[in-house]
């Protein structure tokens, strides 16, 4: 459903503005690094532009801080509409590991709405691929949120009062189960 | 002159091949010693949160529902991959896997949720104080984090009650 939406509003190649709010430069490296031949984002038609008025797609990079968040509230209020947001890198997605610093409001979706999550610090070019490939509708989404449990109800419950001695030996009387 | 350059340009193209990899069609495995997704495994973990106190990013939260279980909360939105708390888990229950194809449209498919069965002392029914700081660490209300809003909090809740945290940084945007 999400590709015929997808190819229903981007049918044609997506223009790919890359923002950075104060990040440490790791990302952008890596985001160029896909632009390079040896990965080749241009097969799937997406093309670095320098101004945000003439993008599809914005590339977020590093967290949303103090002095860059009005500047990165105007960029994506200056992309045409219908627009789409990833946030790139684990400053991006959730704040980075200065996340709680004065001049670190947070990740990004604090001040835009982000469509797509990439995380890693920074993420592999291959990531980025994926990461773009399954916003296309190209490839399926492999993580999920798992929860484990390591022991089942009903647990032993001790009591100190039920403590009996029986020749040389400390002996529970009762063993309460809750 | 123009054509044999041409000619040449040529050649020299054919000779380097294609070098652009298949990626979303083939896999394209990590190489060796790459840092992925940090995997948590319930049944060897023993919940001594060290993970939790060495995390550079503060996102493994800890939470001590009653005396007997604790949970263990990663969310895996601002991991770094460093590799301290696999580094640091006495029980190796953390392994760094070379999965890097995490890119999701909804952040909190990330998290991992461990709920952790901790022993009491068999002749009071409590947890003990322990020889080690580790070991001390297993004590109830050392942590008690915020897992609905994803908040590590050092202190415990009565701290945080008192002095309010969130929602203390106003921005003004135009």
């Amino acid at each position: 459903m999400f590709r015929k939406l997808f190819l229903k509003f981007f049918p044609r190649s997506l223009w790919v503005y890359h923002a950075n709010s104060g990040g440490c430069n790791g990302c952008d490296i890596e985001v160029l690094n896909v632009l390079t031949p040896y990965y080749d984002a241009e097969r799937f038609g997406i093309k670095l532009v320098a101004s945000p008025r003439h993008a599809d797609v914005m590339l977020c990079q590093g967290p949303a801080m103090r002095s860059t968040a009005a500047a990165l509230k105007r960029a994506y209020e200056a992309m045409p509409s219908p627009k789409i947001v990833f946030a790139i890198g684990s400053c991006a997605c959730g704040g980075g590991i200065w996340h709680d610093t004065y001049n670190v409001i947070g990740p990004v979706e604090k001040i835009i709405p982000v469509n797509f999550y990439i995380p890693g610090c920074p993420p592999r070019p291959e990531a980025i691929i994926y990461g773009v490939a399954l916003a296309m509708g190209l490839v399926d989404k492999k993580v999920l949120p798992s929860s484990l449990k390591q022991e089942e109800l009903p647990i032993p419950r001790y009591h100190p009062e039920d403590l009996e001695m029986q020749g040389d030996m400390l002996v529970y009387k009762k063993l309460e189960k809750i | 002159m123009s054509l044999l350059s041409k000619i040449k340009e040529t050649w020299i193209c054919l000779k380097a091949g294609k070098v652009t990899l298949p990626y979303p069609a083939k896999p394209q495995p990590a190489p060796e010693r790459f840092r992925g997704r940090p995997i948590f495994d319930a049944s060897k973990c023993i919940g001594c949160a060290g993970c939790a106190n060495n995390c550079p990013a503060r996102e493994i939260l800890v939470f001590d529902v009653c005396q007997e279980i604790r949970i263990l909360k990663y969310l895996g939105r601002r991991c770094t991959y460093c590799g301290r708390c696999a580094d640091l888990c006495p029980e190796k229950a953390i392994t760094m896997s070379k999965d890097y194809e995490t890119a999701t449209n909804n952040i909190a498919d990330l998290q991992q949720r461990l709920e952790l069965f901790m022993s009491t002392c068999q002749r009071c029914g409590r947890c003990f104080k322990e020889p080690t700081p580790l070991e001390q660490l297993k004590l109830k209300g050392y942590r008690f984090d915020d897992l609905e809003n994803d908040r590590w909090i050092f202190k415990s809740k009565s701290y945080f009650d008192q002095f309010k945290v969130t929602d203390d940084i106003h921005i003004e945007l135009d």
